[in-house]
């Protein structure tokens, strides 16, 4: 995708028009700006988002100097481009799980087929394999057919316990089961993986709620897809307000989706990317570098 | 209504509006340059003329409804389904099999995904509720030979529906793009004119991505139509105007749950009446 190279050469196009010399005017500013924020609803950024975000760089691009080797255009990429990181940049350790529970709980929500099954298989794997922990996977979903068959079949592949029941049985109940059974088995590290909900269904949202209530989950994350548009901002404060999330992950990263969500999410809610899917396989989970995924919202 | 002017302010929220449904910037500002034209050519006064305008404008975009397409010369008629990973494929396999069974269709299922860990499953476990067989292999075995035991099987047993399930593949990866085309080959074997479906399942809450995801799969193998999946959630699905207005493939099926019965035929009128709908 040569969407930097078109917003690059639309805000020369622009600059080439203007004087260019000295310090960006304000004029200067506002017309680039018009291409930033387009380019950032491209890449799926919340309107409103892109937005406030463009407000700030304004700030900060009027009265810029132009400096000899930068020309206006860079200049102003610049500026955008370090705002992004900013943004989507906590400070340090944020991104880091939150592990110090007895045994800490991870809880895995957010929309339909966003990746949450296969994403608690990566993490199972992610933390046996890098961090030395045991870790109980846990089947709470009831309703997708299979879904439990599918953690089930996760967990053989790479060699870890999943804790699971029969059809019919409660997720809330299967939960807090398997906080005894992760004792009983000698697990460090519980994952719960739960059912796919819309985040306007009170029902579904009542049931993570209740999980989240009883088995109080250090870290709560939403796992959400990098394909995902404008409502990305809506879903995560929906989830936000119901289970108070701890954090994100971005999954499907592997493909050529620029990821505005995040921003998005991460500019509304605060909440960390905590981890980023790459690919469908279980080793196919990366730490969360906010300049990579800067650049990758400006087709860099 | 206090004011019904045509005021700059007017401008930004169809603007607004376009944009927050994932229309995207493009053909946002198409719409808008073309409502512009409007305005001047038929002398609009109000801005409900204008919405209306852009409700019509929108709804040509998406073409005429445009039923199942089934085989004229073959008794088999063959539905592929494709589409990026999670988007809702499996479900909405198991949604048009209910459907054309009760239309009194025998259809018959290929569990192509062989890959993702219990897909296999999925599509038995649905086939069992609807009672509807699904032909499969074990995990990790050849698609393409599931699709030729299916195809073989439909023959056998003088269904006239197959449709085939397959693995979730982002239409940036070569070689599982190639995959389908071997699939379409197959299927070519044994019935020439098919698959007379190629449908692609697109979640709704995608954004600007699902155009670059219909481009891709349309050069890879063709596309024959459209089911947008989980409309029921928040998203408006607005990059479907791009998608049937830039490829011409028209959108056939909306999911609106995930229960069997969560399947609509398309119609582009309430589509774009739920874009302008206050949540
Ligand atoms: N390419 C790619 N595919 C992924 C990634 N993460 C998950 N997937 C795929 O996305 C699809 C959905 O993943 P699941 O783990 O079943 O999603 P889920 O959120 O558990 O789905 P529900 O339980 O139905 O809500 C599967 O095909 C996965 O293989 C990723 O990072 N990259
Ligand atoms: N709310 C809602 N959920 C849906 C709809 N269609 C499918 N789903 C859900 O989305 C999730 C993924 O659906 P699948 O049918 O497994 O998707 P898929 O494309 O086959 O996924 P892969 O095979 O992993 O690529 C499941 O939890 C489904 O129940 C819909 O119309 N509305
Ligand atoms: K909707
Ligand atoms: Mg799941
Ligand atoms: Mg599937």
């Amino acid at each position: 995708m040569a969407m930097f190279e078109s917003l690059s050469k639309r805000l020369e196009g622009i600059f080439n028009n203007l004087s260019g010399q000295g310090k960006l005017t304000e004029e200067d500013v506002n017309a680039a700006l018009r291409e930033v924020r387009i380019a950032l609803i491209e890449a799926d950024v919340n309107l409103k988002v892109a937005r406030q975000f463009v407000e700030r760089v304004k700030e900060k691009a009027i009265g810029a100097d132009v400096l000899g080797s930068l020309s206006p255009a860079q200049q102003v990429l610049s500026i955008v481009n370090d705002e992004l990181i900013e943004v989507l940049g906590g400070t340090e350790g944020k991104n880091k799980l939150e592990l110090s529970g007895n045994p800490p709980v991870i809880m895995l929500v957010g929309l339909q087929g966003s990746g949450k099954t296969t994403t608690a298989a990566k993490l199972g794997r992610y933390l046996r394999d890098k961090q030395g922990m045991r870790p109980l996977l846990v089947a709470a979903d009831m309703y997708r057919p299979a879904a439990v068959n599918q953690l089930k079949a996760l967990g053989k592949q790479l060699q870890l316990p999943v804790y699971w029941e029969q059809m019919g049985a409660d997720p809330v109940d299967i939960c807090v089961n398997a906080l005894e059974h992760a004792r009983e088995q000698a697990c460090n590290v519980i994952i719960l993986d739960t059912a796919g909900r819309l985040n306007i269904d009170e029902r579904m949202m009542e049931e993570v709620r209740t999980i989240r209530s009883r088995v109080q989950p250090h870290e709560v994350l939403l796992v959400a897809d990098a394909m995902t548009g404008q409502e990305a901002v809506r879903v995560a404060k929906d989830f936000n307000e119901a289970v108070s999330l701890t954090g994100m992950i971005l999954t499907k990263m592997d493909g050529d989706a620029r990821g505005g969500a995040a921003l998005s999410i991460r500019a509304v809610t605060g909440l960390p990317v905590k981890f980023m899917g790459v690919g469908e396989k279980t080793d196919a989970l990366v730490p969360f570098h906010p300049d990579r995924l800067a650049s990758r919202i400006l087709g860099m | 209504q206090e004011s019904d002017q045509i005021t700059d302010e007017m401008w930004e929220e169809l603007e607004d509006l376009m944009l927050a449904a994932d229309i995207g910037p493009n053909t946002t500002s198409w719409l808008l340059k073309r409502l512009h034209q409007r305005v001047e050519e038929e002398h609009m006064q109000t801005g409900s003329q204008v919405q209306q305008a852009l409700r019509e404008e929108l709804t040509a975009l998406l073409g005429k409804p445009t039923p199942l397409h089934f085989s004229q010369t073959s008794p088999l008629t063959v539905i592929l389904v494709i589409g990026v990973n999670g988007s809702g494929k499996t479900t909405s396999i198991a949604k048009m099999a209910n459907r054309l069974t009760n239309e009194g269709h025998k259809v018959i299922l290929a569990a192509g995904d062989t890959f993702r860990a219990a897909a296999i499953d999925q599509l038995k476990e649905w086939g069992e509720r609807i009672n509807v067989p699904v032909i499969s292999q074990s995990p990790n075995s050849d698609p393409g030979a599931v699709v030729y035991d299916a195809l073989q099987a439909a023959q056998n047993r003088g269904s006239d529906v197959l449709i085939v399930d397959t693995a979730g593949r982002l239409h940036t990866k070569y070689n599982l793009m190639e995959e389908l085309r071997k699939i379409n080959k197959i299927i070519q074997k044994f019935v020439p004119d098919g698959p007379h479906e190629l449908l692609m399942v697109i979640d709704a809450t995608t954004g600007q991505n699902a155009l670059l995801q219909a481009r891709k799969f349309a050069e890879h193998i063709g596309l024959t139509g459209v089911v947008i999946t989980k409309m029921d959630s928040t998203a408006k699905g607005g990059f479907a105007f791009a998608v049937a207005d830039d490829l011409g493939v028209p959108i056939k099926f909306i999911g609106t749950g995930e229960k069997v019965g969560d399947l609509i035929p398309f119609d582009p009128k309430s589509f774009v009446s739920a874009l302008f709908a206050e949540e």
